[in-house]
């Protein structure tokens, strides 16, 4: 319960305040709108159809501001820069924004079904109070119209059309109505093409679909400009309703009632979301700027597996262990951009990443790549970034379990490199005495070149006398009898036959209760950081022996378990 | 977006479509708005919509991901046959569909999202897609072979006591070591 706290206990609380803000809201709006004395009339044409088209607007208001500040990534990066000094769980939540974002987007879609219904039933309601239909006030409030010495209160002006198609000629010939359905259009194609479905398998739809956002804010900034939601307005002398409504025919001839005179409210949506529509335009200009700024290339490497491997430099470029970028090459896709988890370590004078071909564009530029001639330098890429968390806290536990499952690893790389070059130059920031790592993947396919750099590591660890400095373990959880009796065969040998690599690879899972108990053994008194980067079910399964074997005495050994998204 | 499968987007849209047509369906009629007879028909249209399109169609490259529960739907798709594996079919019911709804207010926006919910269909068909139920894979299991049931009668054959005998003197020649003596009987 204590670890969901510390874990989670931050996440909860700004959703309980944005959960908070939300209802307040509506109920404050509901009841302006439905006990409001200015509203009197208004309601009597409408009942309580009237707060319940009103309340949900709030709200749609507020989440509408909302909805596009989690994907100024830009922005989030330099808020996060400057939280160094407030703790990592506060830096923590803001790489859940694409949650905070879906979420935000489920209520505005709560409240745009709620809202559309409510004004279905207000148009309706309505268009029977201009046929005359209900009551003597209902009639009389609705023939005032905007002309002379009068003002209308009910929207709808037109009777003489077939009274069925009026509320859907009022609805296309208002801007609200106009506007109202237009902008409801956006948002349901959007939130078609946002499916998981669609979104996992059909990138280029989601994204370019999405784009319809621009026409959703345009048209919800101009939605109240027709100032149609009527209150009752002050005249001189006052018309007091409760003493004029049953005297509709001495309105106008008897000084207690004058005609009673109303007016639109001031449209206030744009109030509500100008700021950050500003803030997403200087998003969008900023990561335009990043992307003509020119990035050379130091080094391309077609690794085994279809695995490129490219070094590149950028002026004032800086990153930390961990980190991605989003890379766009316009000589494949203009609109593209796809993030990458960075290879290098920030001590490196250049940074890298490793593509592996899975889909269209890697692909593209794969070949784009292959085809280059000897030491030219590879097609226009726009870079922009990085972004993610920094994972700094691998350096401030002595001892470090590191589990990488899959592609996973790749951040693992960053991290071990980084870590490296720290012991080679006594960095004091590095508490690191002894690094545990478990690899885990399906088949070493497309990762030969962390094979490559876990040998390199270990040739220079050797010749340092350091060979205890990084035990690893790799294990590979997808094996047939083929595998094995070539294992078998070799397993004398003093290299692994898989991997080349001095550590002998292992078939299947990792037995994590054994490999507690070997790190407890070894290290007897230390503060131990448990860091993966892999699957939720893993994660639950080291949670747990994390707290299994955590001594509760101080001077014995701690585990301490840190799921990162990288 | 060479690889897009335009029918699953269409799916998606024309199920959404088929929920706001009922809903829009549900407010004019318990609403008694003039002309609830589309409405209602909007309810049986938008019930109609939302079955048919339920049960997602397998797709010709990659994991089909099914919606929970959508194994009745698919049997009950599939049995129309062509009329629902062909796209065209499709896009020309949802697009004759979606027009009464165009006489009420309520039902507008249903009506505008399952034309355009058609239209996508219509540029499926045009690709060359169409509805493939996901049905669960048979487990085929190996045949047990026919050796299984016969285990052998007799103990393998072995060479005769005399070449068995451990011979301590010649252990290299040994055709192989006894752990234990063997005596010839």
């Amino acid at each position: 319960m204590g670890n969901w706290i510390i874990n989670n206990g931050l996440t909860a609380f700004i959703l309980v305040v944005w959960m908070g803000i939300n209802i307040f809201l509506f109920v404050w709006f509901y009841l302006f709108y439905d006990l409001g004395p200015q509203f009197f009339y208004t309601r009597h044409l409408l009942g309580s159809a009237l707060a319940w088209a009103r309340a949900p607007a709030a709200v749609l208001n507020f989440n509408c501001l909302l909805i596009l500040l989690p994907v100024c990534r830009n922005l989030l990066s330099l808020i996060r820069g400057s939280f160094v000094c407030c703790g990592r769980t506060m830096r923590k939540q803001l790489d859940n924004n694409l949650s905070f974002h879906k979420l935000v987007a489920y209520m505005i879609a709560l409240m745009t079904a709620v809202h559309m219904i409510a004004h279905l039933l207000n148009v309706e309601w309505y268009n029977n109070s201009r046929q005359g239909v209900y009551d003597a006030l209902s009639t009389a409030l609705s023939n005032l119209e905007d002309a002379g010495n009068t003002t209308y209160l009910n929207p709808i002006r037109i009777t003489n059309l077939d009274p069925q198609q009026i509320p859907t000629y009022f609805v296309f010939t208002t801007i609200a109505g106009l506007t109202g359905v237009i902008i409801t259009l956006a948002l349901i194609l959007i939130i078609t093409s946002s499916m998981e479905v669609i979104r996992r398998s059909y990138f280029e739809v989601f994204w370019y679909t999405h784009h319809l956002f621009i026409i959703f804010f345009a048209g919800l900034v101009f939605h109240g400009a027709g100032r149609i939601v009527r209150s009752q307005t002050t005249t001189d002398p006052p018309h007091n309703f409760t003493f004029c409504k049953d005297r509709i025919e001495d309105w106008g001839r008897i000084p207690q009632c004058p005609v009673p005179q109303f007016a639109g409210g001031f449209p206030q949506t744009w109030m509500w979301v100008i700021g950050p529509m500003v803030l997403y335009l200087c998003e969008r200009l900023l990561r335009f700027i990043r992307y003509v700024q020119t990035v050379r290339y130091r080094r391309i490497v077609m690794r085994p597996s279809k695995v490129l491997e490219l070094q590149l430099q950028k002026n004032g470029f800086k990153m930390e262990v961990g980190q991605y970028v989003f890379l766009n090459c316009p000589a494949i896709s203009q609109l593209e951009w796809h993030p990458f988890t960075m290879t290098s370590a920030p001590e490196e004078d250049f940074f890298s990443v490793h593509i592996r071909s899975a889909g269209d564009w890697t692909d593209k530029l794969i070949d784009i790549m292959q085809k280059l001639p000897e030491g030219a330098q590879g097609p226009k890429m726009g870079v922009d970034g990085p972004f993610g968390t920094a994972s700094e806290d691998v350096f401030d536990y002595e001892v470090a379990m590191l589990v990488g499952a899959g592609i996973g690893v790749t951040p693992f790389a960053s991290i071990l490199k980084s870590i490296w070059y720290k012991f080679k130059e006594s960095n004091p920031k590095l508490r690191t005495r002894k690094i545990y790592f478990y690899w885990l993947c399906r088949e070493t396919h497309a990762f030969e070149w962390f094979a490559d750099l876990l040998q390199v590591l270990e040739s220079e660890m050797e010749e340092r006398g350091m060979g205890d400095f990084l035990t690893y373990k790799l294990y590979l959880t997808r094996w047939d009898q083929s595998m094995a009796d070539h294992a078998k065969v070799h397993s004398d040998e003093d290299k692994d036959v898989v991997t080349g690599l001095r550590q002998k690879t292992y078939y299947g899972r990792p037995a994590w209760d054994k490999e507690f108990e070997q790190v407890r053994k070894e290290n007897p008194t230390s503060v131990v950081g448990t860091f993966l980067c892999g699957p939720e079910a893993l994660a639950e399964v080291l949670l747990k022996k994390c707290a299994k074997y955590s001594d509760v005495d101080p001077r014995k050994t701690k585990f301490y378990f840190n799921k990162e998204n990288f | 977006m060479g690889k897009i499968e335009w029918a699953m987007w269409a799916n998606e849209q024309a199920l959404a479509s088929g929920l706001i047509l009922l809903t829009g369906g549900i407010v004019g009629v318990a609403g008694q708005f003039r002309g609830w007879q589309f409405a209602a028909y909007a309810v049986a249209a938008g019930v109609f919509v939302c079955l048919l399109e339920y049960p997602r169609s397998k797709r010709s490259k990659g994991t089909s991901v099914e919606r929970t529960g959508q194994y009745c739907f698919t049997v009950c798709v599939k049995s129309f046959g062509p009329l629902t594996r062909n796209y065209y079919v499709r896009a020309f019911l949802h697009a004759a569909i979606c027009v009464p709804g165009g006489f009420m207010l309520a039902t507008v926006l249903g009506c505008v999202c399952l034309g355009i919910a058609s239209i996508i269909y219509f540029v499926a068909a045009i690709r060359g897609e169409h509805w493939e139920p996901i049905l669960p894979r048979k487990e085929s299991r190996m045949p047990v072979a026919e050796s299984i049931k016969n285990p052998p009668q007799n103990p393998p054959p072995r060479p005769p006591a005399e070449t068995r005998r451990k011979r301590v003197d010649d252990l290299e020649d040994a055709a192989y070591d006894n752990p234990i003596s063997v005596t010839d009987n």
